[in-house]
Order: structure tokens, then sequence, then C-alpha cells
């Protein structure tokens, strides 16, 4: 067990869990301020990986292929806020979960119907490929370096957004009390439609980012959001900080401990059974992180309501 | 040829060459929406074209898709066999799904032809005399490519699965065929998408191959992030990764990586080349593992159904075991467990032209035959 391979697998670690925190902040957005469950958020990570690939693949260009998963994804969300979100938000949150789940049915489907049954081509840019050296003889993938750096300016700016903007000031107002910032003037249904364009923006972002080095195809969105709905819970609902710190704790739990757990069990087990104890002990690690963090804090790390 | 003629001249040859047989009805369960639909498409697709291409009109054919899901596949078979009243199921390409259905299926006395699943459990002690798989037992790529490895000088492998039933049958079966040293074990979370942890212990290893057996998603994403790693450890796997219906997501990714396989488009036997140019050109793609899979059964049933009658059911199960067809595969008879004893190649993906795809290299493991058959009583 080298230092080399840990550092590598911190980043590892870094790198899956920034990519987690774009999912993760528009889910968290979207139940802050508005009160939603929306079990479709995946299916707009899927939209935005699709549309990267296809553009992409039309004109030769990934930055082209980014630009149109950000707006298809903003598109989808956007429309679908318009035709069926919008009756949802006086319902109670087994109508939304079943609506929501509706919807990762129809554009599952849908996309199978546009795009066919076979997993779309996407590869990263060729100026991004192959490994980088960085200090100390790591060789790291570049391209994954590269997510790191976009994540944490998305972050940035979000956090911008949220802190700096007037549009920051409706969004966090809406989230205490929406009655009063409509009584007070502002738009309040064209904020909601804004807030779940923007949520499905960052999804779409983190689908086709991710889509380039994994598999772009009908379903992909559906493990992700397990652990996206993990991180807010840890995080805490509704709160960007607790988005992005819950997401590094699940990337590096999640990372880590698939790797280091199976080698910690082979010190005092013979090595197929730690394999496995080590395999299926690392599965329940962010459960476990889950369970632990809501027994110290029941409304998550950054959570501000019960 | 429009479909009129087509079914004209099937009617004239079914009435000259099987007067007597009755009508047979199949019941087709399969995985047609959702992650998995692309197999079931192509275990359809190539059933159907062998279907057409027979010409025979007798054989009724009712289709329905599982969304890979255990409770919809036993809620479908139960309504085939009992309002569709269908005699022969097949389709499923699931092993979880193969085992929630097939064993009532045999058990109420309908046959069943598995173009994909081969679960040891019904290899072995679950056999039926009913059940006949026309692909492979789980392990046989596994196997043979495990063989190979050892033939082909290896010493050292890292082996790499997700944690489920099928996951550690593969390994099970690679480690059978390979024998040497293994240098690590992996097991991923099933639906795992980022490798970059496990793909960091293969560079960090002294491994000499990479054996993985990680289906469909998992295996695209595995690839592309293996190939950007600057890890290079040669790679070999099962045909379920390297597979017509993904290498074009994978890209130039799979170049030249190994994969076992009891078929590929380029083998050199009887129909196998007529079967590749007519599924190209009715489908607009090239075929699968899967395509030529549900090509076979569809002869399979063909041929049986000729011999004997259905509703005779020990003629028609010698008929089915006699194998009486021309495998688009090659050499192929049943095993005294109603699985496929035949050989599996070696494969290696290469770029024709524009697309990528698989060329075969040779055999891997010749007159395969799995080893869970001594369990099997019937």
């Amino acid at each position: 067990m080298s230092l080399i391979l840990i550092a590598e697998q911190v980043l590892n670690g870094l790198q899956f869990g920034i990519m987690l925190f774009l999912m993760a902040a528009g889910l968290t957005l979207i139940f802050g301020v508005m009160g939603l469950i929306n079990l479709a958020h995946g299916s707009l990570y899927m939209v935005g990986a699709f549309c990267a690939a296809a553009v992409a693949a039309a004109t030769g260009s990934f930055a082209l292929g980014l630009v149109a998963a950000l707006a298809g994804a903003a598109a989808a969300g956007a429309l679908i806020e318009l035709v069926v979100i919008r009756r949802l938000y006086d319902r109670d949150h087994l109508d939304q979960v079943l609506a929501t789940f509706a919807l990762i049915l129809i554009f599952s489907e849908g996309t199978r119907w546009v795009f066919g049954s076979f997993p779309l081509y996407l590869d990263v840019p060729q100026a991004l490929a192959g490994p980088v050296s960085l200090p100390f003889g790591i060789q790291y993938p570049l391209y994954r370096l590269a997510l790191i750096v976009i994540g944490l300016v998305v972050a940035a700016g979000l956090f911008w957004l949220i802190a700096r903007t007037r549009i920051g000031v409706q969004i966090r107002a809406g989230e205490n009390d929406r009655e009063m910032i409509a009584a007070l003037g502002v738009d309040i249904d064209r904020l909601y439609t804004f807030v779940f364009a923007l949520g499905a923006a960052l999804a779409g972002l983190a689908g086709a980012l991710v889509g380039a080095i994994q598999s772009v195809q009908v379903g992909m969105g559906e493990p992700v959001l397990i652990l996206a709905f993990v991180t807010i819970v840890i995080g805490g609902i509704g709160s960007i900080k607790g988005a992005l710190v819950g997401a590094l704790l699940v990337g590096l739990t999640e990372t880590l401990g698939s790797v280091f757990l199976p080698e910690l069990f082979k010190l005092f087990m013979a090595p197929a059974a730690a394999t496995q104890t080590g395999a299926s002990l690392s599965s329940m690690a962010i459960y476990i992180l889950m369970a632990m963090v809501l027994i110290w804090r029941p409304t998550g790390l950054f959570g501000a309501r019960a | 040829m429009n479909f009129k003629t087509l079914a004209l001249g099937g009617a004239v040859c079914a009435a000259l060459a099987t007067a007597a047989a009755a009508d047979v009805k199949v019941g087709m369960i399969t995985t047609l929406s959702g992650g998995g639909a692309g197999l079931g498409i192509d275990v359809r697709d190539g059933f159907m074209l062998a279907l057409e291409q027979s010409g025979r009109d007798d054989i009724e054919v009712v289709i329905e898709d599982d969304q890979r899901k255990p409770d919809v596949a036993v809620q479908l078979a139960d309504k085939l066999v009992q309002s569709e009243k269908v005699d022969v199921l097949t389709g499923i390409i699931w092993s979880n799904l193969a085992m929630a259905v097939v064993p009532s299926v045999t058990a109420q006395g309908k046959f069943y032809l598995s173009p994909n699943a081969g679960p040891s459990q019904l290899a072995g002690r679950g056999c039926h005399q009913n059940y006949f798989n026309v692909a492979w037992q789980n392990d046989a790529y596994h196997e043979a490519a495990g063989a190979y490895a050892a033939a082909d000088g290896s010493k050292k492998a890292f082996v790499l699965a997700p944690n489920y039933p099928a996951g550690q049958d593969a390994i099970t079966g690679f480690k059978r065929g390979f024998g040497g040293e293994i240098a690590a074990e992996v097991y991923t979370k099933l639906g795992q998408t980022d490798y970059a942890a496990e793909i960091a212990q293969i560079k960090a290893s002294d491994a000499d191959v990479l054996y993985y057996f990680l289906p469909g998603g998992m295996g695209i994403s595995f690839m592309k992030q293996y190939s950007g790693s600057g890890a290079e450890v040669p790679v070999i796997g099962p045909a379920f990764s390297f597979d017509q219906g993904i290498l074009g997501a994978i890209g130039d990714a799979a170049l030249g990586v190994k994969n076992t396989a009891h078929w590929s488009k380029d083998l050199d036997v009887p129909g196998n080349a007529e079967f590749v140019a007519s599924f190209s050109e009715k489908y607009d793609r090239l075929p699968s593992i899967y395509a030529a899979q549900g090509f076979d059964t569809a002869l399979l049933l063909i041929s049986a159904s000729a011999a004997a009658d259905v509703t005779d059911a020990d003629a028609f199960r010698a008929a089915l075991k006699a194998a009486d067809f021309q495998s688009v595969r090659g050499a192929f008879e049943f095993a005294d467990n109603h699985h496929p004893i035949q050989t599996i190649y070696m494969r290696e993906v290469v770029k024709e032209g524009d697309v990528v795809t698989n060329r075969l290299v040779g055999p891997a493991a010749e007159n395969y035959a799995d080893p869970y058959g001594v369990d099997c009583k019937m």
C-alpha cells in the first residue's frame, strides 16, 4: 500500500464527490425552495448526456456538446416544471413521488424511442485524453483533473449566485416563506421555473461530463440519483453548502471504502473472504455514514428545518 | 419479396413439408424497454428473422416485455401459459429472471428454450427435461477465457466482477480455467459506473493479465476509463462486455481487447455468412451474439416442430434433444443436462473501416461442456 496509491484514491474520491455535488445541488435547491421531491432528476442527467453525445457526434466538438447538454437539460427542466411539476407543489410528497416516477418512465422510453436501445458514443476530448504526471510520481487522468476544476468553478458560481445576487436573495427568501415573498411582489411562478431549470442544467452538465467516461445509455441516471439523495440527507435538505460537504464525504467514503476496507480485512482474514466481506461492507459504508450523521444531527450537517 | 408472397410461399412449403405438424404457439418474454433493452431486442430480431426465412406460418409468436423485472416476468409467464395457452416459452435474458420463471413453467409441462441465461442451478441439480439452453451455461465464457490466458503464457491475473451471483460465478469459472496465481480478486457494486479506484489498484498490482466481467453499461464505463488511465495490463473479457451492441459506445478504447464467445460474425461455418448478411440488411446493423442466439433458438424450434407434433411431449422433447439444425456457431449438440456442447472461441476487437467490431482469433475451449451436468438427474 503505497502513498501514491492513497493519494490517487483521494483524488478519485474528490472527483466523484464533486460530480455528485452537481447532481445534489439541483436536487436540494428544488426540495429546499419548492418543497418538491423530484425523482426525475436522474432523467435530466440522462437528457444532458444524450444531448452532449448527439451534438458531439454531429459537430465533432465536445464543447458544443456541453453547451447542448446545459441547454437541453434546462429546457427539459423548464418544460416539465410548466407542464407537470407546477400542479404538484400543494400536493403531498407521495403524489410528487408518484408523478415524478412516471416522468422517469416517460423520459426513459422517450429517449429510447429517439436514440434507440443501444448506448451512445461520447468520448473525452482529444486535448484532455490520457494521463498527466503530478508531483510525487502520481499518474492521473487529465480529464478527471479537469472535472475537479470545472466542478469547483461551478460550485463557486453557484455560491455567488445564491449569496450575492438579487435572484439568490429571492431563492433564499422563498425557502423560508413563500407566501411572504409572493406578497412582496416577486413573481413566484417564474422564480420556481428558473430554479427548476437551473437544477436541471446542473444535472445535465454532470451527465455530459460524466458521460464521456461512462456509458451514455437509458437509465444511467438512476444509480446516481440514489447517491444524490443520500448526499442531501447527509448535508441537510435545502443547503447548498451541505450538498457540497455531503457530496465530498460520500465521494471519499465510497471510493476509499471500496479500496481500503478489503485491504483492512486481509490483515486478519483469508484473501477471498476478505474481498467479499470488504466489498459488502463498503457497499454499506455510505448508508452507515448517513445513519451516523442522522443520529448526531437529525436534520443533516447543515440542515435548518426539522 | 413482399410479405404476402413470403407468407404464401411459406404456407405452401409448410403444407408440403409438415402436413402432419400442428400449429405451435410460442411465448417470448424478453427485455424490450429500459436499460438492458438492446439484448432483448437482438434476441427477438434474430428469432423472428429465422422464422421469417423458414416461411413457417404455423408457428405463432406472442412477444412480451419483462422490463428486466422478475415480478413482471412471472406475471407474463402466468398470462402466456394460462390465457394464451402457449406450448413453448423462450426469450429471457437475465439469470435472476430465468430463475423466477423457468422452474414453474417447466413444472406445468411447457417447454422452455433459453436463448441467453444459463444459471448453474438450472444446469445442475435443478435441471428439467423440458428446459433446453441454446446459448451457453453461465460459466462457459469465463472458464474458456481462463484456459486461454493460461495457454497464452499469463502467470498472474487480476480479476474483477460485480458482487452478485453471476459475478461470483464468473470469477469461479475464470479461476477454474486459469489455474494460475491470482494477484487480486476485486468485487465491485452491481451497477457501479466509476472505476477509478479499481483502476488505480490494477496499476499498482503486478498482474500480467486483467480479466473482468462487467456486463452492459458497467463494462462501457470501465473500458473507457481504463484506456485513459495509463494502465498497461492486457485485458481479456467475456463477449458480454465487448459485443456489437456496445462496442460502438466504447469506441477505439476497446481495440485490441480479447474476448470469448461461442459465435463470431466471421466464423466460417455453413449458414453464418448468410445470417450476418440477411440480419444486417433487414435491421441495418451488425448482429450481436444475442442476435445469433435468438436465430439459433428459432432454428432449433423449427427443426423440432418439423419432426414432431408439439402436443406429443415425448416426441417433441426427443426432437429438441436431437438438435437437428445448422447452428450459425457450427458444431452444436446438447449434453445430457440439455446445455450445449460447443467450442468457445477467442475474438479480438478490431476496426473494420469505421466500424469497431470483433475478429475471430481461434478456439479457446473446444467441445466445452459445463461441469454442472454431473449433478443433473433427469
